[in-house]
């Protein structure tokens, strides 16, 4: 295709990723890419590229940032054929990702102490679905998993993850509904140790970012933990869904005052959402963005990287390869 | 991040009221600004569009630019505007007179169909009727089960078959039956969640619609949703003639503007907000809150009505009146302050004060007691007579205030000038008001 030989790919495509994200680029991004096959780089050409970018939920300050440094990039180099700018464009989007990517920490898991992950976010974003998720992605490096149902409150989220724990053949330690979810954890890490679990991954109840008492808890959740294995939790997981629009930022930040967030997951990258608040918390935060969800199976998890996603974004299943 | 418009329009107008003329151009500032507000509070790209340019249209119709505060009338216009769009008559439920009233609840994954469907339930049966919800998500794990403890926390039956051997339509088609036999009415069907793009899924929802022939069908939309919000709402109306939205996780701190881009592109109207997790959390929707909050000129009206949770009748009625003739000054707003502070965390209740939210969270500030305690103490400064009348504050009394206060000039001054911006709004909705565009029914009467 004349797409490829244009616009070459530097990542080795994840077949994964790709198909999660197949519907993501039939919308805003293919056009990106089509936007460049214009003859020009004319002012309409860069408005119509803040137009795509914001409707990809990317925000109108990271929208101009990268229309901008796109505009004088073009300019000082005196480039005049825009594919050569969609090229800069694509190297500036996977640049904003990585800076975050680079961030993330590699897992050491040590003998005996279980790695315990906790997974956080606002209401309904996909926590648990995620934990399952997870659950299936520690299996297949053959490690054994166990999850805490540290979600008390909403009504039957402990029989949620419960059905999940059976379908995958893990243990899940749970009490009764509006139980302390202190005292659930505090349980599920001492079982985790006596069952020399490799990974324990505890749920949360979806929690709105400005309710005080409710963040507060989770800052109780992670001593709880600490007093157990002072270096846990190791991974404490954000997960956000690729539909929200501007207020994704906010919920990093929040949520990363509150408890130290290690990784972000964005989930249901399978709808037509594109996820473009990736970039403003990248470039806000610096928190890594790890994981992608990609649909409603346990083994729709993805790990997240920078140029299979714009790449992905860009060209989409097939057309590269 | 987030500055109000309202400082933003002030800035863009001020900075041209000293060169003393403003110009065609200051209005494309404006509309600018205007348009950038809108897109952060994730209104879709293609609505802000039309909307800005209507509002451009009227803005020079207006004069705006021969208006003493033009900033002022900006955003009035552009509040108006918004209030139009969002649709200024509420819409009950339609519950016709003869059994079965249906009720059928719709939208993507997560976004409070099955919570909504409790707490519809529960406002129903407080209306005196005999409601019964059925559980038609086999989908999700443990997604009966989640209804059934909702049914059982408030007292209302619900309807289930085990997930084996039936399918959403039937379940939804006995379900019916069920309540028919029973006298149960309405009947509210919870359904599972689902992508727009999912023909398979999208196909069983028009199977079920046209098997039970619902009354409402009621997309469930997440406030925080951002530019997709148009294409979800699209495609489910497209199929299923949707009759009402329900805008959810209100209580958090998204401006909501995924609102006013369904609300535009389908015309379906918004007949609740979820407030929250419990099933009470449900409220009517008012389209001049939502407004403000899309703005992030903060919630005037949810302001009075706490306060007037605090203050008798009469105190109320009296506010009200000196809010809307513009009196209301910085005595009233002290006295407020000093009465709301027993109403919880003071964070909130700042959010609510148009410009103080977000100058605090731009500050990245957490708001304290002791910004509370701060402002009482400037306020506390004043004479009787510089609070009624602030603008008279200047020069040696600012610093005297200042010094009263232990705070700095500048503190003083961009509390006074928040206050000045929140009497804008306030006249702005006493205006609306007079002109009878507000809903009848608000919490209370101007
Ligand atoms: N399409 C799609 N749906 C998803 C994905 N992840 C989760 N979901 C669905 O989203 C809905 C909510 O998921 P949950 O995992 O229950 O979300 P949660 O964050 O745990 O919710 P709360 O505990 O209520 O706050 C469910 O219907 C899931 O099946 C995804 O990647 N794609
Ligand atoms: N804060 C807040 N949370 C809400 C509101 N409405 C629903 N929730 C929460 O959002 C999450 C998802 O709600 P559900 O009712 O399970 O959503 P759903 O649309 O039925 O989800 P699926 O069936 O998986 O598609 C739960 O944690 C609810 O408690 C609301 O108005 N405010
Ligand atoms: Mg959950
Ligand atoms: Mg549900």
């Amino acid at each position: 295709m004349v797409l490829n030989r244009l616009f070459r790919r530097r990542a080795e495509p994840d077949v994964q990723v790709q198909q999660g994200l197949e519907k993501t680029r039939r919308g805003v991004f293919l056009e990106i890419t089509r936007l460049f096959d214009r003859s020009t780089m004319d002012d309409e050409l860069y408005e119509d590229l803040e137009m795509l970018l914001i409707q990809a939920d990317v925000g109108w300050d990271v929208s101009q940032r990268l229309v901008e440094d796109l505009r004088s990039q073009v300019r000082d180099r005196r480039i005049v054929h825009p594919t050569d700018a969609r090229e800069l464009l694509r190297n500036d989007m996977v640049a904003l990702l990585e800076l975050a990517t680079r961030n993330r920490k590699v897992k050491i898991l040590q003998r005996g102490v279980p790695w315990v992950i906790l997974v956080v976010g606002v209401n309904g974003v996909g926590k648990t679905t995620t934990i399952a998720k997870l659950a299936a992605y520690h299996q297949r490096f053959g490690r054994s998993v166990m999850l805490a149902a540290g979600d008390t409150f909403r009504a039957a989220a402990i029989d949620q993850l419960q059905i999940w724990g059976q379908r995958l053949d893990v243990p899940v330690i749970a009490h009764g509904p509006g139980a302390d979810p202190g005292a659930v954890v505090f349980d599920a890490m001492q079982a985790a140790h006596n069952r020399g679990a490799d990974v324990l991954i505890v749920d949360t109840a979806g929690r709105l970012h400005n309710k005080t008492n409710l963040m507060f808890e989770l800052g109780k959740i992670r001593k709880v933990m600490q007093r157990h294995v002072e270096s846990a939790p190791q991974e404490v997981l954000l997960a956000i869904d690729a539909t929200t629009g501007q207020n994704g930022l906010i919920q990093a930040q929040e949520f990363s005052k509150s408890v130290a967030i290690t990784d972000i997951m964005i989930a249901k990258l399978d709808g037509t959402a594109k996820g473009g608040i990736a970039f403003s918390v990248a470039k806000e935060l610096g928190t890594p963005i790890s994981y992608i969800g990609t649909g409603e199976k346990a083994t729709d998890l993805a790990e997240f990287h920078p140029d299979t996603y714009v790449d992905s974004l860009f060209f989409g299943v097939g057309e590269g390869l | 991040m987030f500055e109000s418009l309202s400082d933003r329009l002030n800035e863009t107008f001020g900075r041209l009221n000293r060169k003393g003329r403003l110009t065609e151009q200051d209005v494309d500032d404006a509309m600018r600004e205007v348009r950038r507000a809108l897109l952060e509070a994730d209104v879709n790209f293609k609505v802000v569009k039309d909307f800005v340019a209507a509002v451009r249209e009227r803005a020079v119709g207006q004069d705006v630019l021969r208006s003493l505060t033009p900033a002022q009338t900006a955003i009035g216009i552009v509040n108006e505007e918004l209030v139009r769009v969002l649709g200024t008559d509420r819409e009950p439920l339609r519950l016709p007179e003869r059994p079965p009233q249906i009720l059928m609840m719709v939208g993507l994954q997560g976004s409070g169909k099955t919570t909504h469907t409790g707490k519809l339930a529960l406002q129903l049966r407080k209306e005196g009727r005999n409601p019964l919800m059925v559980a038609a998500d086999l989908q999700r794990p443990a997604a009966v089960n989640q209804l059934q403890a909702l049914g059982k926390q408030v007292n209302i039956p619900v309807y289930a078959e085990g997930t084996t051997g039936s399918s959403p339509v039937t379940v939804a088609v006995n379900a019916v039956k069920h309540a028919m036999e029973r006298g149960y009415n309405p009947v509210i069907i919870d359904t599972a969640g689902r992508l727009q793009i999912d023909e398979p899924l999208m196909a069983e929802l028009v199977t079920i619609r046209d098997r039970v022939n619902p009354t409402e069908i009621l997309l469930v939309a997440d406030a925080m949703t951002g530019q997709e919000a148009v294409g979800v709402a699209q495609t489910f109306h497209d199929r299923l003639a949707v009759t009402g939205l329900i805008l959810t996780k209100m209580d958090g701190d998204a401006r909501g503007g995924a609102a006013l881009s369904i609300r535009a592109v389908t015309g379906v109207p918004i007949k609740f907000i979820g407030t929250g997790e419990k099933l009470d959390a449900l409220e009517p929707f008012y389209p001049e809150r939502l407004a403000g909050r899309i703005l992030g000129m903060g919630d005037v009206l949810s302001l009075v009505e706490r306060a007037q949770e605090l203050t008798d009748d009469k105190d109320a009625e009296r506010l009200q009146n000196r809010m809307i003739k513009g009196q209301f000054d910085l005595e009233d707003f002290l006295d407020q302050l000093q009465k709301i502070k027993k109403m919880g965390p003071l964070s909130q209740l700042m959010e609510m004060i148009p410009g103080l939210g977000s100058q605090m969270r731009q500050a990245k500030a957490q708001i304290s007691d002791d910004d509370y305690k701060r402002i009482e103490a400037i306020i506390l400064s004043m004479t009787p007579q510089e609070r009624r009348r602030p603008e008279m504050v200047r020069g040696r009394r600012l610093n005297r205030i200042a010094r009263g206060s232990g705070t700095q000039r500048n503190e003083v001054n961009q509390l006074l000038k928040q206050f000045r911006d929140m009497q804008g709004m306030m006249a702005q909705f006493g205006k609306m008001a007079k002109k009878g565009k507000l809903p009848a029914n608000l919490p209370f009467d101007f």
